[in-house]
């Protein structure tokens, strides 16, 4: 079977990128889900039940806003996704929906998650509130300070929040830590990783359930502007969930640009960056071959974004390929820009993002987008877990 | 016969087979150890070849992977400080345990040349999968004499059990029970019991080293009943944490088990 960008191939490869590296104790939970999921998700039953969720608990549709003062900013007309809507705030839980109805049809009884800016630790907690089920989220000690909203978030809705305590202490820490967890609980437990990223299937798991990002897309840019199709879609990348979201219906749309924003950090040279499509190489990282920030012996270097959620040595194997193939463009946005994005959407249009989706939106400026072009940027959550933060550098942001 | 084999032939039960991370505590006891480790019984040796992430290993092995690497250990010092072992350490198996990535870094068929130049007899990197195993590396380790260690858990199904045995002429890693490295069997007693004799039962080719968790005389002791041997990595680890003599603390900890 060959790949293409929407379908990698039995093994789990988007090009050279994916695979399922794992160690022997994690075999048999990776095969039970790889051997399931496509026919749990394809029963009737399954489907129902998701989409009621979706529509009845998290809220989708998700409007498509037209951003007039901001399109009048950039001279093109802009379009804004509003993942910041969904239920906890962010696309996260388009994820979680889907994964915990997978984890009751596989008999677990048992939660565990990563996170890194606690979206994907809330969103995991809050459908494990929903459907009863025991709820352990890993996140960076480091993490767990930055984003401190979140961590109250998670406890209140029943979850219990572990401190990942080794190398940065941010989401590669946490997802270690998950990983390690579900390597000492194999049978009772089912991990839901919150990004394309780990063994395959997950990437492909993944992106199918936030696939429906794109697919409203559609329809939406269809009723508002006449056509299906955008110019550009522009979407921030942590480990690549929201953009493969995003970008899945258009992936082979050649008519369509796809802009993937990574985290620069202090810069991209500076030495303290996240921004993994320039200043990584082919490696392996959770169970993963994909692009990979790494010294020179292979061992894997710590990421820098003032963002929790953008701060991974990696991104998903999907994405990964679109960069090496040039399907997608890659841009790296700094801390000072982001911070700046937050204020302009804020001002302008009266939405206060997340901190990973203003690097997104920062990348406005640099698109290239004519006054007719129509650009689609993901708003993939909402500013509220940062307010600590926007105070903190309120004189970059004012 | 490879020296594996030998190894086994030669004594057929209770073998201990003793794990420790290379340039640790300090970067230059990797040899010291080594000789040490031989000496004081162990009848073969595994080298942890430090990594940044090590998914498989508890809180000992991550700390002195850490340290290790702080210490400026990568893959070209440990093949430049195992050059000469043979002339210490002779007939000893040492195997190279770690993780694929720095491995695919330095380049497989280089990795593979430097290892058996070195003398290395065996390599367990738990992160390659079988089938990546089969269709990218075998060949290679192969051509250099290399066999690949793989592991078995309680949930690996038999026809995969089969399968590994039949990929190697070295030994099984019998991991005994859910966890990482280091980790204390929480299981019930009846059920570790009953997946060593499950395995036992299936008559396979290689030999059993049970590890993971195996940490004093007498849970090895617990584990030679189940199979030909165990492993022992975490603890010793431990014994070498904030001593002025490495290889002293090693030859008493092997001492105290072998006893
Ligand atoms: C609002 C928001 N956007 C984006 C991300 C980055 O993740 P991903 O790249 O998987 O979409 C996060 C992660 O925490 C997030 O909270």
């Amino acid at each position: 079977m060959s790949t293409t960008y929407q379908q990698p191939t039995e093994r789990g490869y988007y090009g050279q990128f994916g695979g399922a590296f794992i160690p022997e104790m994690l075999y048999p939970n990776v095969e039970e889900l790889r051997q399931n999921y496509l026919d749990i998700m394809a029963e009737p039953a399954f489907q129902e039940e998701y989409q009621q969720l979706l529509r009845d608990y998290v809220g989708r549709p998700t409007p498509l806003f037209e951003a007039k003062r901001l399109s009048e900013k950039y001279n093109t007309r802009v379009f804004l996704k509003r993942e910041d809507l969904c239920h906890t705030g962010a696309h996260k839980v388009n994820n979680t929906v889907g994964q915990i109805l997978l984890a009751k049809r596989l008999g677990k009884t048992r939660i565990i998650a990563e996170t890194g800016a606690g979206q994907h630790g809330v969103a995991t907690a809050t459908v494990c509130a929903l459907m009863g089920m025991q709820c352990i989220v890993y996140m960076g000690e480091i993490d767990m300070e930055r984003q401190k909203p979140n961590v109250y978030r998670m406890r209140l809705l029943g979850a219990e929040v572990r401190a990942a305590m080794s190398g940065s202490r941010t989401l590669k820490d946490a997802t270690n830590e998950a990983i390690r967890d579900w390597i000492s609980n194999p049978v009772d437990t089912h991990y839901i990783i919150g990004s394309v990223v780990g063994p395959h299937p997950y990437p492909d798991l993944v992106a199918r359930l936030q696939a429906v990002i794109s697919e409203e897309m559609r329809k939406q840019l269809l009723e508002k502007t006449g056509s299906e199709l955008p110019n550009y879609v522009v979407a921030c990348v942590g480990g690549g969930s929201n953009a493969a979201g995003a970008f899945y219906h258009f992936l082979e749309e050649p008519s369509v640009n796809l802009v993937a924003v990574e985290a620069a950090g202090h810069g991209v040279n500076s030495g303290h960056s996240a921004a993994t499509s320039v200043l990584g190489k082919p490696g392996i990282i959770h169970g993963s071959r994909t692009l990979l920030m790494q010294d020179e012996d292979g061992q894997i270097t710590e990421p820098y974004s003032l963002s929790a959620g953008l701060d991974y040595p990696g991104i998903g194997p999907l994405h990964a390929y679109l960069a090496d193939s040039g399907r997608a463009r890659f841009i790296s946005i700094e801390d000072e820009a982001a911070l700046r994005a937050v204020a302009e959407l804020s001002r302008l249009e009266g939405i206060i993002p997340a901190l990973e989706t203003a690097h997104a939106l920062a990348a406005l400026g640099q698109l290239g987008a004519g006054p007719d072009d129509v650009v689609v940027v993901n708003l993939s959550g909402r500013g509220d877990k940062d307010l600590e933060t926007y105070l903190k550098y309120a004189d970059t942001i004012l | 016969m490879n020296r594996i084999q030998q190894a086994f032939q030669k004594k057929g039960k209770d073998l201990l087979n003793i794990y420790f991370t290379a340039g640790y505590p300090t970067l230059d006891a990797t040899v010291p150890l080594i000789k040490a480790i031989s000496a004081a019984g162990a009848d073969l040796i595994e080298i942890g070849m430090p990594f940044s992430d090590p998914l498989a290993d508890g809180p000992v092995i991550q700390q002195s992977s850490t340290v290790a690497l702080a210490n400026g250990m990568n893959m070209r010092v440990l093949f430049s400080q195992l050059k000469n072992i043979r002339q210490e350490v002779a007939e000893t198996p040492i195997l190279l345990m770690g993780y694929l990535n720095p491995v695919m870094q330095f380049g497989v068929e280089n990795f593979c040349r430097e290892a058996a130049n070195a003398g290395v007899d065996g390599v367990i990197l738990p992160d390659l999968p079988l089938d990546d195993y089969v269709a990218e590396y075998q060949e290679t380790f192969r051509k250099y004499n290399l066999r690949p260690v793989f592991l078995i858990t309680p949930q690996t199904a038999p026809e995969r059990i089969r399968r590994i045995d039949e990929l190697t002429d070295s030994f099984l890693y019998l991991v005994s029970g859910p966890g990482t490295t280091g980790g204390q069997n929480t299981q019930a007693e009846g059920v570790q019991e009953a997946y060593f004799q499950r395995i036992e039962a299936m008559n396979l080719r290689n030999p059993r080293l049970i590890g993971f968790g195996i940490g004093d005389k007498a849970s090895f002791q617990k584990a030679c009943q189940h199979a030909e041997g165990a492993i022992i990595g975490s603890a010793l680890i431990r014994a070498l944490e904030g001593v002025e003599d490495a290889p002293a603390a090693a030859t008493r900890f092997i001492s105290s088990v072998l006893k």
